[in-house]
């Protein structure tokens, strides 16, 4: 069995005596801590052992005795991470210290454990819903909490398999529809105003300035708006044109990935994790993957771990050619760059379309290995793009755009954000390495075969939002450069180590796998009971750790540059709503 | 251009010299025929399906062919609604609004499986199944996503319907308000449709049955 963390080299037992324990479950790993020392402990890890990102934080509901908060925090330097974890009775009040103050970028993970699992953070800044509305009844990722359309725990249902019988759930349903209301509930007398709580957290201002009373203005921008990326929505309140308080507003694409992850089969979830990062369906299959093979413990074939490396990293590729078209729409240029960027998009999705059967939801990860080989002549398609087409283009958009006088006039000195501040608020991807850091989990704790190909770190040191620009170019050749190796060396062989098989039987435990997809650190924790079905799936979103620092970014500066750091943040709604 | 031919529809003779210039042709014909040629679509994605669109609009597949390229980040100026992606609870308020806000004539396309029936995301706690329980569906193009072509078909579809329209009875140019408003659900515990409050009420009231509603 592998461990997720290696825990030798670091004593919190030792530290804290009394207060931390290793965690002795089978398959578990990490430390268990005392709820009443979370803090202490935590201030600990990050100033005397240096683990200064918080990777991820989550809850598990142990039914039908407790309750768990997990933490995942890594050095920015390198190397493997800290797992600690807190446990507390399941009765509510359910009450954890908030570890906001110590890493900032917990803020709105904290928020969505207690509007998922109604644990709250005592010494939060503001716990409020994040991903369902306020008024919603109940905390949908509990165990005991049943969706409306609830057949069963655990899938394959009874009432459709092995028959192949189906019942329409609309019929199952006394409202003949997705809906469930308490008893006696009349909706005329529902008074509540759910957006009240959001402008209440909006910092306000009056000045008095010359006589004049002026006040703040709200603007609410989005869920439809054509620069939000899809329905994401920010309230900001301005001064003139410059933004005072900003407050993002999420969970209109929160299409319940996690529920339905736990419900489903390992197998069945893996075309799921395809419409997390709709852009990049060939990395979200891989961090999936990872989990489930550390829990499983199974070794990926060699031809595989190849193929696995050409989609990542050509799928990034179009990811950032995507995201340069984009921000040039978000700029004004209106779609003129987007054509550009759209053209070699289709060149490589003609590849996953070749190889997986669709363009863009791949399915293309299996345990063990990948589900189809390259057909003929695609092997030669790949080696003409990265030889020859893909560098042209990031040379053509170094022409297009780079020296472009309008272009950098609104992009270069408008900061995003600094390396420090990133790391606090668990920034990772392009964004944190355009501020600065190194930090790339390719090379920080590589996974697959990313330790045998010759790259470098792109990295820029300004962080504004012309660095964010440029580090996307580098990104881009670094991963031609992986590309042209790994397309010289991929041998022959089979593509999976294990026999094909839809149940999968995967030993108990827990595991933690991650990848650096295009947007940053993308993870899947996920924890097996021995059953076919994982008994909780968690995705580490780079979009949502992103968004964090939103408003940090944001203040001081115009709402048009809004816009634009939102563009180079490459937030992507079905990963952050999940 | 085949459009002169198109448009001759009653089928009248016209000299052999003059078939480049002149059309003899019903009110109907003519304007159903500078509609379908020009439908603009709202700049409104959901989710993934919303890719595929913009890879519609891109140069490989090209919708300006079809005089839908002019995509309107407004729906006041907009005729078709392309509900690309996963309609939410928490988004239908928003969905229907801009349904309302805009002007008639309006279509709406359900693109993909989501916006048609809830797709693979159906049993979600927090998923609308179907854009259809709450405002009028014209054309629904099944896929997941459905490719640009797919999409394309979609949008041909609706030209044929545009077709087919007659101007003494389509709903808008009858006596009475040009548009019809549909109420905005209210989120409440769950999502509430105002048409169907006392529904609701009545059916709170029943006791729980043991098998949907055994909510701890």
């Amino acid at each position: 069995m592998t461990t997720l963390v290696e825990t030798e080299t670091l004593d919190l037992a030792a530290r804290f005596p009394g207060s931390a324990a290793v965690d002795t479950r089978p398959g578990y790993s990490g430390w268990i801590v005392n709820k009443d020392r979370l803090v202490e402990v935590a201030t600990a890890l990050r100033d005397e052992f240096g683990y200064d990102l918080l990777s991820h934080v989550t809850g598990v509901d142990y039914f039908p005795d407790k309750m768990e908060v997990v933490y995942n925090a890594y050095k920015t330097t390198g190397g493997p991470g800290v797992l600690f974890k807190v446990q507390v009775p399941r009765l509510d009040p359910i009450e954890v210290p908030s570890v906001t103050p110590i890493w900032p970028g917990a803020e709105f993970q904290e928020r969505e454990i207690w509007d998922l699992y109604g644990i709250k953070f005592t010494n939060h800044p503001d716990l409020r819903r994040i991903l369902m509305w306020e008024g919603f009844e109940g905390h949908p990722l509990r165990k005991d909490w049943h969706e409306p359309f609830y057949e069963e725990d655990f899938k394959p249902l009874k009432s459709r398999w092995p028959d192949g019988k189906y019942v329409s759930a609309e019929d199952k349903n006394p409202y003949k529809d997705n809906l469930q209301f308490p008893q006696n509930f009349d909706p005329a007398k529902v008074t509540l105003d759910g957006e009240a709580p959001l402008y209440d957290t909006l910092q306000k201002y009056t000045t008095v300035d010359a006589g004049i009373k002026t006040d703040h203005i709200i603007v609410n921008m989005g869920p439809q708006h054509p620069s939000t990326h899809g329905v994401f929505r920010a309230a900001v309140v301005l001064d003139g044109e410059t933004i005072v308080s900003l407050k993002p507003v999420m969970g209109y694409l929160h299409r319940n990935h996690e529920k339905i992850g736990e419900r489903n089969t390992f197998l069945q979830n893996m075309p799921y994790t395809d419409r997390l990062d709709y852009f990049n369906s060939m990395s979200n299959n891989w961090g999936y993957s990872l989990a489930v093979e550390k829990l499983m413990n199974i070794k990926v074939a060699e031809r595989a771990e190849y193929l696995r490396v050409i989609m990542a990293e050509l799928s990034r590729i179009q990811n950032h050619l995507i995201l340069i078209g984009m921000l040039l729409n978000d700029l004004g240029a209106y779609f003129t760059p987007a054509l550009y960027a759209f053209e070699e998009r289709e060149l490589i999705l003609d590849i996953f379309e070749a190889t997986s059967g669709t363009r863009m939801m791949c399915n293309y990860h299996r345990f063990g290995g990948v589900s189809r080989d390259l057909p003929e002549g695609v092997l030669e398609k790949i080696r003409g793009l990265v030889e020859d087409r893909l560098p042209r283009k990031a040379d053509e958009f170094d022409r297009l755009l780079t020296e472009n006088e309008i272009f950098i006039s609104r992009m270069k000195g408008v900061k995003v954000i600094d390396g420090e501040d990133a790391i606090k608020y668990s920034v990772t991807g392009p964004v944190l390495r355009a501020a600065g850091i190194p930090y790339d989990v390719r090379r920080a704790q590589p996974y697959g075969i990313y330790d045998r190909f010759d790259f470098d770190v792109a990295l820029r040191h300004g962080g504004d939002l012309y660095d964010n620009y440029l580090i996307r170019l580098d990104e881009i050749r670094q991963s031609i450069r992986i590309l042209q190796q790994a397309v010289k060396q991929i041998p022959d062989g089979p593509i999976n180590s294990q026999k094909p098989q839809y149940q999968v039987r995967v030993p108990a435990g827990e595991a933690y796998g991650r990848i650096e997809a295009p947007k940053g650190e993308l993870g899947y924790y996920v924890i097996s009971t021995g059953k076919p079905n994982p008994w909780r799936y968690h995705v580490r979103a780079p979009s949502f750790m992103n968004i964090t620092a939103l408003e940090k970014m944001c203040v001081g500066k115009k709402i048009a540059d809004f816009v634009v750091i939102l563009g180079v943040l490459d937030i992507v709604l079905g990963e952050l709503d999940r | 251009m085949t459009d002169n031919k198109e448009l001759n529809s009653p089928g009248y003779e016209i000299p052999e010299d003059l078939q480049h210039a002149v059309s003899i042709t019903t009110i109907d014909r003519l304007y159903n025929w500078g509609r379908r040629w020009s439908v603009w679509p709202m700049m409104f994605g959901l989710a993934c399906c919303a890719i595929e669109m913009i890879a519609a609009q891109a140069a490989r597949y090209d919708l300006a062919r079809f005089g839908m390229e002019v995509m309107r980040p407004s729906p006041r100026q907009s005729d078709l609604m392309i509900v690309a992606g996963t309609v939410t609870k928490k988004m239908i308020p928003a969905i229907v609004r801009l349904y309302n806000q805009m002007p008639e004539p309006k279509y709406v396309i359900a693109m993909g499986a989501c916006a048609s029936g809830g797709g693979p995301f159906k049993e979600g706690y927090n998923v609308v199944a179907g854009v259809d329980k709450f405002v009028p569906v014209d054309v629904y193009i099944p896929g997941c996503p459905p490719t640009p072509q797919a999409l394309t078909a979609g949008l041909m579809k609706l030209q044929e319907k545009i077709d087919k329209e007659s101007i003494r009875k389509v709903r808008w140019y009858q006596k009475g308000a040009d548009s019809v408003e549909l109420p905005i659900p209210v989120l409440g515990p769950d999502l509430m449709d105002p048409r169907r409050y006392n529904e609701i009420r009545v059916l709170a009231a029943k006791p729980a049955e043991p098998a949907t509603e055994s909510k701890a």
